[in-house]
């Protein structure tokens, strides 16, 4: 499995507007929703669903990434997006640092397995020094998804 | 030092994503010993069982053979521990 086989490019955030977690989380689902990823009366349900995960224990696994996902009856296609924020996010990481990179996922249920390869590849690239930095310098959605086309070709 | 392996199998219907991931880690950094995870199977993989990041890229799927290898004065409780933690399928069924 690839990155691109389930970010979808246009839903990609290059300057997240919203300024806490949930806003976010917000901001990243309707970005979802406008690119066609999502039902738009889904967006509330899942948003929900996210912020529920997050309180469960928060997906800021450290380093400055942060990657929110659930498997929610909504979602018929495995879909995710990018978004990155310049100033920061609080999002209780487990390194108390703040998160610059958010990696969201949603996928259908009953699929487990797609998930978890879906995890897999996001995880192989955000444990990369190079890819997470390139990834915070990356200003456009653009640059953005030609760091990912260049992930998925083992490039970054 | 005292070495000690175990071999389970991932039971637990959704695998071994995030949340039972942070549950073994949190559960591994409360013991000294080393901790190691070893994935067999058609695409084998090693982790640090301290490291969340590294114990969800296993993507270990129910069915996956996993080898628990630890490494220090307490080796033997973090695995009978970490197993334990296994068999009751992180709470999920």
């Amino acid at each position: 499995m690839k990155l691109k086989d389930f970010i979808v490019p246009q839903a990609v955030v290059a300057e997240l507007a919203a300024t806490d977690r949930d806003g976010v989380l917000r901001e990243l689902v309707s970005s979802l929703a406008a690119a066609g990823a999502l039902a738009q009366e889904s967006v509330d349900d899942v948003v929900a669903a996210l912020m529920k995960r997050e309180q469960n224990g928060s997906t800021g696994f450290g380093k400055g990434v942060a990657v929110p996902h659930v498997k929610h009856p909504a979602v018929k296609k495995m879909a995710g997006t990018v978004g990155r924020s310049t100033g920061g996010i609080d999002f209780a990481a487990l390194d108390h640092q703040p998160v610059y990179s958010v990696v969201l996922l949603l996928s259908p249920e009953n699929q487990p397995q797609q998930h978890l390869q879906a995890m897999n590849i996001i995880f192989t690239n955000l444990q990369k020094d190079m890819f997470r930095r390139f990834l915070r310098q990356s200003g456009t959605r653009e640059a953005i998804n030609e760091l990912l086309d260049e992930a998925d070709q083992g490039k970054a | 030092m005292p070495k000690v392996s175990r071999e389970i199998v991932v039971s637990n219907k959704l695998g071994l994503h995030a949340r039972p991931a942070m549950q073994f880690v949190d559960l591994a950094n409360q013991f000294k010993s080393d901790i190691v995870v070893n994935k067999g199977g058609e695409e084998p993989a090693t982790a640090d069982g301290k490291s969340v990041m590294q114990m969800i890229i296993l993507a270990a799927t129910e069915g996956t053979p996993l080898m628990i290898d630890a490494d220090g004065d307490d080796a033997e409780e973090a695995v009978r521990q970490l197993v334990e933690l296994f068999e009751s399928k992180f709470g999920e069924e």
